[in-house]
């Protein structure tokens, strides 16, 4: 196994991390988060370029990628998963709807 | 630093020598085309505008039409116009012509049809085209460079990779004097107050704020989702879930300086370094007004690849997606994918990007223009009468 550079962090608030290549079910992977290391099992198959949890997100909540909301959770999400559209839902790309 | 350019008498620098046929309207656009394509040395693009137009929208589509032939990359400009259009050729000719440039016309109802209009058409294009063969190129500074920002058919690698190096290259060009245009008000949203920090002054704060603010509420009154259009289908096949993720890779390309000004669609900067266009996200409509404001060159990032390119100005196409510069190479200038795959810095690829665009800018062709492309877009504000 070669878990170094799988996945990337991109800022120390986020809650997610970005695949840097196809992960597979089951695979261990060390992301840096700042200047820790942290270690998880990615439990979902993540393409390259999608994202997966990296601490557990509550319903609502906001997902943070460069330090930044992307957006919020649509539903609860778990350590390891695939964070995409059928989780997480932009604020302002919704209609009719105020931030 | 200099790049080979031609200096044009208006002091203003070019760094390709076009002879434009420019159609007024739609109805013009075969007639220019034919033209454009018996006389060596001439470009054209077809559009669907210049005609039942009003108001802001009518002077939108004329600035902009206007701005391509003043473009310093264009030499001369022969305007095709039917004769009964809204945009007429002779409104379009004064505003080129103030510039000091060589402009003629000819409207096809005046000269009886296409036959004509074609045959004195070629022989007005091929005398433009003539003198732009004695032209020299001259060293001219970076200072003189105005480089459009753009991305497209963005994915991940976008905002990790190819966005931060081209940002590294804007900061080059600035610090040399030279301007960035940084444009896509869609893709500034759940972004700008990142941007906005950076403004040089309170109004282009409140600008920033205003453009983005203006282009939400568009996008509302159509009340849909605007997810079904922002990020596209691609976008999330890359792996780009929200609107704010993808505007957060965005402004990557504009490095870190100070945003001097903000600009209307197809409006040429006033101040040198980094300014704003307030243009849509469609890649094509974005660059056609930062060509129209006077920019000579386009550098272009791309994660899922794409072989746009322009009439007036050449396009350089840059991917952070090693997947894609392997399969996509034909259409890709420069390869930012090695920040993926770990071989080099942001700050290499930016340096390189910066090489690429001197390069381009003293008369290295680009993939884009290679292939003869020259799609063209203008963006409309109202409805079609």
């Amino acid at each position: 196994m070669r878990p170094a550079r799988k996945a990337l962090v991109l800022h120390n608030r986020d809650n997610v991390a970005t695949a840097l290549s196809d992960i597979e079910v089951g695979t261990l992977v060390i992301v840096k988060v700042g200047d820790q290391t942290m270690e998880l099992i990615v439990n979902q198959a993540i393409p390259f370029g999608h994202k997966f949890a990296i601490e557990n997100i509550e319903e609502g909540q906001p997902v943070y990628k460069y330090g930044e909301k992307i957006g919020k959770a649509a539903k609860p999400i778990k350590v390891g998963q695939h964070v995409h559209t059928h989780n997480l839902e932009s604020i302002r790309g919704k209609a009719n709807q105020q931030q | 630093m200099n790049f080979q350019g031609y200096r044009r008498p208006d002091g203003s620098v070019g760094i390709r020598n076009h002879t434009l046929i420019l159609p007024t309207v739609i109805c013009a656009s075969e007639t220019a085309s034919r033209i454009a394509a018996q006389v060596k040395g001439t470009v054209t693009f077809t559009h669907q505008h210049g005609c039942a137009q009003i108001g802001q929208d009518m002077e939108q589509t004329f600035k902009t039409l206007a701005g391509i032939g003043r473009n310093p990359n264009v030499t001369a400009t022969l305007i095709i116009g039917l004769g009964c259009e809204t945009i007429g050729a002779e409104k379009i000719l004064k505003a080129i012509e103030r510039e000091g440039k060589p402009t003629e016309m000819l409207n096809i109802q005046d000269e009886h049809g296409t036959r004509r209009t074609i045959k004195k058409g070629v022989a007005i294009a091929k005398r433009m085209a003539k003198t732009t063969i004695r032209m020299k190129r001259e060293p001219c500074n970076v200072s003189e460079l105005v480089v459009g920002l753009e991305c497209g058919g963005s994915d991940v690698t976008s905002g990790i990779a190819a966005n931060p190096a081209l940002g590294a290259a804007s900061d080059m060009v600035i610090k040399e004097g030279g301007t960035t245009i940084l444009s896509e008000t869609t893709e500034l949203i759940g972004a700008e107050h990142i941007i906005a920090k950076r403004a040089s002054t309170p109004h282009v704060e409140e600008r920033i704020y205003e453009i983005v603010k203006r282009m939400e509420q568009k996008i509302k009154a159509t009340c849909a989702d605007f997810i079904s259009g922002q990020p596209t289908p691609g976008n999330m096949k890359g792996g780009l879930t929200t609107i704010e993720e993808k505007s957060l890779g965005c402004i990557f390309k504009a490095g870190t300086a100070q945003i001097k000004e903000v600009l209307e669609y197809g409006e040429k900067p006033s101040e040198k370094g980094l300014v704003i266009m307030d243009t849509p996200g469609h890649d094509v409509e974005s660059i056609t007004g930062m060509i129209a404001g006077g920019a000579q060159l386009i550098a272009f990032t791309t994660g899922q690849g794409t072989p746009v390119g322009s009439a007036v100005a050449p396009v350089i196409k840059i991917t952070g997606n090693p997947r894609t510069y392997r399969t996509m190479r034909e259409n890709i200038d420069v390869n930012a994918g090695t920040i993926i795959d770990g071989k080099e810095t942001i700050e290499q690829v930016g340096k390189r990007i910066f090489n690429e665009i001197i390069k381009v800018a003293s008369g290295k062709r680009t993939k884009a223009e290679s292939f003869g492309y020259h799609e063209f877009a203008i963006n409309r504000i109202g409805p079609t009468l």
